[in-house]
């Protein structure tokens, strides 16, 4: 297991696509934003817990595809379902691997790119934190829409279809406890909501990821 | 450990393609299937590896016996030959990179991505996961694909050594491994009658004859 997470982490940074991709998306939403909105600090300040989070999840959404695809075309995924090592762990710690590619760069770069839209003092902290729940449910859930359109050729429109109403809930929260925080109120709910999303999503979906490719192997 | 198969009928695409399939391969033997291009080796093999359900029959094998080996290596261009197998030694809990490095003559291009290898040495990389997975069934489907004669023997004598130890190999192959130990069963008897033949779902639910 852990030799597999160090493998998928290996190969990310070395073939740099997934790895770099994200982060240079996130950082031109963040520059480009307030090219198109304006300068008005007020304004930027209001839509920065969006905009942030918004970013974040669409730069998760980029490289998720190549969770299982490349390991599908170059056959390891038929070697890995034969391996004595649980399916459910393997969808799991891929999933792990991409969030520490993805999800963790994402949330260590987030306050920096705050800066750029004016998010008020108060809500760095929570941007951080609401990140660091919430990104790995982005990471679980995606899995599982790769897991699904696993062995698809050009599956990644239908991923992002798959996958993204399921983001909308991490999303809603995640935003909100920043906005909250943002403002001085109590985040306390939002929180926790966004937590449960994550608890959740990684509890069960390694489960129905692992049916999903069983399934589109034979 | 012995792999047994017992009126085994196996299905592509929803379509049977072999049906009435039955075989032992008790340790220290090698049942090489011969059979034409698209009479089902592949299925066949892939039901036995337990990638895909069986349509009817049994399929006993003592555990976590089996390793496969199909078309395609499951290699990373961008890691080295040997980490390649180390991560393979990992998964499976062995420790026999060295070994295996050594027994399929890879061990002069251990540190090259497995990128820069040729086809044919490529190919010797992903046998040699075999020899890694420490598993005694090898179930292998087109072992020798881009090998030349010389790695063809080496492939041979591999084998060779796994049947001594204990070890017994399943291969789909159409050439001659000069395995003289080893015994064929051809599959075309195997073959599943379409449905026309035998009436079929379609016939049965429509109670005619169309013909």
């Amino acid at each position: 297991m852990i030799a597999l997470l160090l493998r998928d982490m290996r190969l990310a940074m070395r073939a740099g696509g997934g790895f770099g991709l994200g982060l240079a998306f996130f950082l031109l939403v963040a520059v480009l934003v307030p090219l198109g909105v304006g300068p008005e600090s007020a304004t930027l300040a209001k839509i920065a817990p969006g905009i942030l989070w918004v970013g974040a999840l669409l730069a998760c959404l980029l490289s998720l595809d190549r969770i299982f695809a490349l390991d599908f075309e170059d056959g390891s995924l038929d070697l890995l379902v034969t391996a004595p090592i649980p399916l459910e762990g393997v969808v799991a710690v891929k999933a792990l691997a991409h969030w520490t590619v993805t999800g963790l760069p994402l949330t260590l770069v987030a306050p920096v790119l705050g800066v750029l839209l004016n998010l008020p003092e108060a809500g760095y902290f929570w941007l951080v934190v609401s990140l660091g729940l919430g990104t790995p449910a982005l990471s679980v859930i995606g899995a599982f829409g790769a897991a699904l359109t696993v062995g698809l050729k050009r599956g990644g429109l239908l991923l992002s279809l798959l996958v993204l109403p399921l983001y909308v809930p991490t999303l809603i929260f995640g935003a909100e406890v920043v906005k909250r925080g943002a403002d001085g109120m109590a985040t306390a709910t939002p929180l926790a909501l966004l937590a449960g999303i994550t608890a959740g999503a990684a509890a069960l979906l390694p489960f129905a990821s692992a049916a999903a490719i069983r399934i589109n192997l034979r | 450990m012995e792999l047994s198969v017992a009126n085994l009928a196996v299905a592509r695409g929803g379509v049977t393609v072999l049906e009435g399939v039955s075989f032992a391969l008790p340790p220290g033997r090698a049942l090489v299937l011969r059979g034409a291009n698209g009479i089902g080796k592949t299925t066949l093999l892939r039901t036995v590896a337990g990638l895909q359900p069986a349509v009817a029959g049994k399929i006993s094998v003592g555990g976590e016996a089996i390793a496969y080996a199909a078309h395609a290596d499951g290699l990373k261009a961008t890691l080295t030959v040997t980490e390649n197998l180390a991560f393979w030694g990992a998964v499976y809990g062995t420790a026999a990179v060295e070994d295996a490095l050594t027994r399929m003559n890879l061990s002069d291009l251990r540190d090259r991505q497995a990128a820069n290898l040729s086809a044919g040495q490529k190919r010797r990389l992903g046998l040699a996961r075999l020899l890694v997975t420490g598993r005694p069934i090898w179930v292998l489907d087109e072992p020798t694909v881009s090998l030349d004669a010389a790695s063809v023997a080496l492939f041979a004598d591999v084998v060779r050594g796994h049947l001594a130890a204990g070890g017994a190999a399943l291969i789909a192959t159409h050439i001659d491994l000069g395995l003289a130990e080893a015994e064929e069963l051809e599959l075309g008897p195997f073959r599943a009658r379409p449905a026309s033949e035998n009436g079929g779902a379609f016939d049965a639910a429509f109670g005619g004859d169309f013909a």
